[in-house]
Formats: C-alpha cells, structure tokens, sequence
C-alpha cells in the first residue's frame, strides 16, 4: 500500500480495520488506474473490484453523461470478464464503447423501461458473479438501493459502476445525496492542449473524486480513455512532438 | 349459391370440396405453432378460428399492438389472410375479429360491451337458425337484444342466448380447453386441497422442475421454453412462461427462473393442478469440458441471461455488433445476447462518440463554404462558440439501399467548444452541389 505510513501501530490498526470490513477476511482485490498519481490517492491503490462505484458527469454532462460513460467503459474495459450495460435510454452507441476498450463480443446490452428494473437487474447481474463488470445508468440511487448493491457486489467480487444521469439539469442535486458506494466521481470536460496544427486532440477531463470510503477527496487533469481503456495524466511538457496520427487526418480550421 | 351460378359470374372459377376433417387438423397445427411462439394457453375455435389467451404473454412481444401485427404478419407470410382481435373475454374478441372488419383490433379493458352493441346477432356465436328467427322478430343487431327481458327468450329459444351474452360481456366464465400435443414433455401433480401459498407454489414448482429433467434426459434434450399451467377451483387457468437462450436440463436453473415469476401468479380460491411443459425442447447432450490449464476458464453467463431476458423481455437484452455500413445509425447492429462470438468491431480510426442522438436535431451555425467547420452554433438555445474542430469526415448515402441516396452526402465535424464539451456535428450536402443534401446543419452525437 502506498500510503505515508510512519507508525506501526497505525498500520496495525488500518489492517485490522480492513479484516473487520471485508467480513470473511478475504483479500480485497483492486483494479488501479496505472495513474500513480490518482491510485496514490486511493484507499488500497486503487478502485476496489468487489464494490460500487458512482460516475456522474458534470455541468451538461449531468443529463448526456457521455464522458461519465466513457470513463465508466475504461474502467470495464480492464476488468476481466463480460460487461453487463443497463440503460433506459437508447442513446448509447456501442462503436465508442469498442474505441474505450470494450469489444462488442464482451458487453451485454439490457435496456429497461423504469428505473426500478435497471436496480434489479444491476443487482441480479452483480449477484452472479460471472461477470467482470455491470454498469446501470441510473437517475435515483437511495441509501437502501445502494447499499443492497454494495453487498451483492461485495459478495460475488463483481465492481459496479453507477452512472448518474439525469433528465434535467435541476435534477442533478441529487449527486448530493448519501450513498453507500465506495467511491463517487465527477467527470466534466475540460477545453484540450491546442495542436500545432487544426485538429482536435485526446480529450481532456477534469475527473473529481467527490468521496472515497477510508480516502480523501481529490481533483485530477486527466487525459480521455485510450484505445485499452486507460487514462493518463497529462504531461508538462509545453512543446512535446505532435501525435502520431495527426498527420493521416485532414483537418481544417 | 349454386356451383353453376358462381361459376357463371366468375370465369376460371376454382371449385373444391370442403373438407372439414382437414380443416381441423390444419386449425390444430396452427394452434400448436401458436402454443410455441405466442402463449401457453392456446385453443383451436372452430370452424376457423383461433383462441389464445395472452395474459401476461403480450409483453413478451412488445405490447398487444405488435403482437397482433406480428400475429397477423406471420400468416399472411404462409399464405393466410388473418385477422386478430384483442379483447377482455373470448366472445368479444371472437366477435371483434369477424365482425369490425379491421385486420387488428384492441378492444381497451372494460370496454367490450360498448364495442360489441353495433355489431350484428351472428356475432354471439348462436345457432344460424337462431339468428334466423331473431331477425324475423326484427332484432338485428347485439344492442337489440342485449337488454330485452331474459325469460321470453329463454322460454322460446332456450338458455343459449343468455349464456352467449353473458360469455362476451364476461359475466360468467368459459372454460378453455387448451391444446396439448403428445410430443411435448409434461409432467403434472394434482393436489387432493387446493393450494395457495407462494412457498408452497416454490415447494411443488421444484418437484415439477426435477421431474421433468429426468424425462427429458432421458430423451437426451433439453428445454427452450416452460409452461407452468395452474388450474384453479373456480375453473380458471393462470400461467407462467419462460425463455432460455440455450437448451437447459438443470433443475436449479430452472426452478430460479420459475420462481421468479410465481408473484404473478393469482391463486384466488386456490390451485388443484399444477402441470408443467416443455413447450420447445432442442437436443442437449453432455459433453466433456474442455479444460485450459493456462488461464481460468471464463465463466458461464446464459442462467444470467435468461435470468435477465425472462424479467424484462427476451428482445430487451441483446449485443450490439458492426453491421456493415458507414451511416452511423446503420453501423450497429443487435444480435442476440448469446449468439456466437465473431471478434469483429467497427473499423476506421475516426473517433464516435458515446452518445448518438436518435434523430440528428437540426442546429443553427455559420459556417464557410464549402468544408469548413462551423464557427459557431445554436443547439437547444444555447449558443456555443467553436474553438477546435476536425473534419471533414464525408459519408456518402448508400444509393443500393434507397434511390434517393444515390447523391446524398453528409460532412461530419468534431467540433469542442470554449468548455471543452465535444459535438459531432454533420452538414447534410457537400457544401457545392445542390442535389447532395438541404445543406443544413445537424447535432448528431455528444463526445465525452
């Protein structure tokens, strides 16, 4: 574990505190970022696989929720196993899901017509166990629903992701609500580093760790989901070489 | 009508003998394709007709709209001009199809009284010479005759007519004798009390359930889809139905599956028989597991799947793969969850993006001729200025599939605004010709 621990005993202590917590004493199993920046800051180095964890997009991302579900398919995609994706609204194109990572063979699209069914089927899908991941787009999470989630995704091992979405805008205060998710996140976009020539670049997010459990709080500038699925945080150089494939693309401004 | 008169007013007339035997036999074939596709509770209604009870089963096929259609589809398909009516009791309905006219009809919930006074006495289901003497007291149509005093007519004509009428208008019950074929698998358990409770349900579903594995490995298959029949004291049935996407034999996974359903099962007075088919079996055979000693072996989903497919509907969960076309809304495909894997994705580098606008909304932007990006644009009322954009990303309209494709052109843009929030934005024409598109602007897609 990364943390600055300088006492012993308080390592002790921690210890005996995460054996309380994972009741049958089995070893949490943990999905890091490979961004030592952002793992650092994580309780156990990283996202733990056997709980729930809740992505909303911020300002306009709150009702489209594109860069929460890209974030969320980055996620899935470096678990081991197939991708259970509950929705009730049929926006989600599946070639972006496949550029984040996630092959069309290894995700199961379930599209529901109320809320209430996504919940039960999130549930059912992390009860399984077989599955690598289950992401629900879900508008209202409530204390009991979440904490029946983060049992049955503590049970089976199984990570599930929440991604909040909302109709509206005004809706959206909801984020503020208790959970019993492990982590909860915040993914707005941010304006990209220009190119030295027209074109756009990866994209960049300001990804916020709103609350972690046994964690603090904390902003990252990260840059967008690659083709694996993995974020980056963006380097200081100010004038680093072009990309790649920069110049296969025509572009103009 | 004599032969020879229908002969004289149609030429090449084709005549045949009626073959009711045949008839029947046909209407029991069409009653068992019915059973298998449509509803546990299926009943041939001579001379022509066919009765299924869909309750609980419609949303299986998307709502009772497309279900008729469906229906209605499939024969016209094999050569059958059919129609089909959707009512609260077999008498509407019966009277619904034959009589509206219409190809598909819904009779809404506590309505078919008002649905059945204009149409005519025949409708009733009475005897032709029934009908016959009614018209000549001048009685024509239901609404005639519905609330005329009851005993003169049972007097005259027995206690046909009240029963009739009080069939369709569901006053008094009918019971179904639903269509069983000796291929199917079935096992049944009648109880000496009628039973109710939901753990007693689960208690006995378990005990069908073991049962009917054993028959069926002995048969060396294994279910596609369950009927759990319950007959009731009052005469009337409930059912349950399930789907599995893969041939199954364990009784574990199937007792889930059924008990999952059971609290949409009303017992009323309570349950005397319990019988349980194997609507559609596919040959299941056992086979060695293959075993890599290299990496864990992925795990099984399908009982999750059916899991899932019996709670919100089998066309609800699906995989999305690549079809192959360059029309965004045409790149995607669904096949079923456990279709075979083929490996394939979508190529080509150009980024998509997460969110696909259903119908491209139209934007108001400014924006040079012929392919530049916008510099600016209006969606929603809100007005976004463009900072960075790449494009242009040209598709061409797939002149095989429509005529009117054959010139049309869309250019899609990446555009980020001050905030940074990425659009993908189309101009519908190459920005010269007048006859490769309107020239307007689109949303299509939100980038995250």
């Amino acid at each position: 574990m990364p943390h600055r621990v300088d006492r012993p005993v308080i390592a002790e202590l921690r210890e005996r505190i995460a054996h309380l917590e994972s009741g049958a004493g089995r070893a949490r199993e943990i999905l890091p970022f490979g961004v030592p920046e952002i793992d650092r800051r994580l309780p156990g180095g990283g996202l733990a696989l056997g709980a729930l964890h809740e992505v909303a997009g911020g300002a306009n991302g709150a009702v489209d929720g594109a860069a929460a579900a890209l974030f969320a398919a980055g996620i899935a995609a470096r678990t081991k196993g197939k991708v259970l994706w509950i929705v009730t609204r049929s926006d989600l194109f599946a070639p972006a899901l496949a550029q984040a990572g996630l092959a069309p063979d290894h995700v199961f699209h379930a599209e529901v017509c109320d809320e209430k069914s996504v919940l039960a089927c999130f549930e059912e899908g992390l009860r399984h166990g077989g599955l690598g991941a289950v992401v629900a787009e879900t508008a209202h999470l409530s204390m009991t629903a979440s904490r029946r989630l983060q049992l049955a995704a503590e049970g089976a091992g199984t990570i599930g992701l929440a991604i909040r979405r909302w109709r509206r805008q005004s809706e959206a205060g909801d984020f503020g609500q208790p959970t019993a998710s492990a982590t909860r996140w915040r993914v707005s976009a941010l304006p990209s580093d220009p190119l030295p020539v027209p074109g756009l670049g990866r994209a960049r997010w300001l990804v916020e760790l709103i609350r972690a459990r046994a964690g603090e709080s904390a902003d990252f500038e990260v840059e967008a989901c690659d083709a694996k699925g993995r974020i980056a945080v963006p380097s200081e150089v100010a004038y680093r070489s072009p990309q790649k494939e920069v110049g296969r693309r025509i572009a103009f401004l | 009508m004599a032969v020879a008169k229908a002969q004289a007013l149609v030429p090449g007339l084709v005549v045949l003998d009626a073959d009711p035997a045949a008839d029947r036999e046909g209407l029991d074939k069409l009653s068992l394709w019915a059973l298998q596709r449509i509803s546990p509770v299926v009943a041939a209604d001579p001379p022509d007709g066919l009765m299924i009870d869909t309750t609980g089963a419609d949303h299986l096929h998307g709502g009772e709209a497309a279900m008729l259609e469906t229906m209605v589809e499939k024969f016209a398909q094999s050569g059958v001009d059919a129609r089909a009516a959707v009512a609260d009791t077999w008498g509407a309905a019966h009277a619904a199809a034959r009589y509206m006219r219409l190809r598909t009809v819904i009779v809404p919930a506590g309505e078919s009284k008002a649905v059945l006074l204009p149409l005519p006495l025949a409708a009733l289901r009475l005897e032709v010479e029934t009908v016959a003497a009614l018209h000549t007291l001048g009685f024509e149509t239901i609404r005639d005759l519905i609330d005329q005093p009851r005993p003169p007519l049972t007097l005259r004509f027995g206690p046909e007519i009240e029963r009739r009428i009080d069939q369709a208008l569901g006053v008094i019950g009918e019971p179904v004798d639903p269509i069983r074929s000796p291929e199917l698998v079935e096992v049944r358990r009648v109880f000496g009390e009628p039973i109710g409770a939901a753990e007693t349900i689960a208690r006995y579903t378990a005990k069908l359930v073991e049962a009917l594995c054993k028959e069926l490995e002995q048969r060396g298959a294994g279910a596609r889809r369950l009927d759990l029949l319950f007959h009731r004291v009052d005469n009337t049935m409930q059912f349950v139905r399930v789907g599995m996407a893969r041939p199954v034999r364990d009784p574990r996974r199937l007792t889930r599956l059924l008990c999952d359903k059971i609290e949409t099962v009303d017992p009323g007075f309570g349950i005397e028989i319990m019988v349980l088919v194997a609507i559609e079996t596919e040959p299941l055979r056992e086979q060695q597991a293959i075993s890599s000693l290299i990496e864990a072996p992925e795990a099984d989903v399908s009982d999750l799947i059916d899991v899932l497919a019996n709670r919100i509907g089998e066309n609800r969960i699906c995989r999305f793969v690549p079809a192959q076309s360059d029309v965004p809304e045409r790149s995607v495909a669904r096949v079923s969850a456990l279709s075979p894997e083929t490996g394939a994705t979508w190529d080509g580098e150009w980024p998509r993006p997460p969110r696909l606008l259903t119908r491209p909304e139209p934007i108001e932007t400014m924006a040079l001729l012929p392919d530049h990006p916008p510099a600016w644009f209006t969606w929603r009322g809100v007005r976004r200025r463009v900072r960075r954009a790449d494009g242009p990303e040209r598709i061409r309209g797939e002149w095989w599939k429509r005529d009117a494709e054959l010139t049309t052109v869309r250019d899609y843009f990446r555009v980020e605004d001050e905030t940074g929030e990425r659009y993908w934005l189309f101009r519908s024409g190459d920005g010269e010709h007048a006859e490769s598109g309107s020239h307007r602007w689109f949303l299509h897609g939100i980038f995250g």
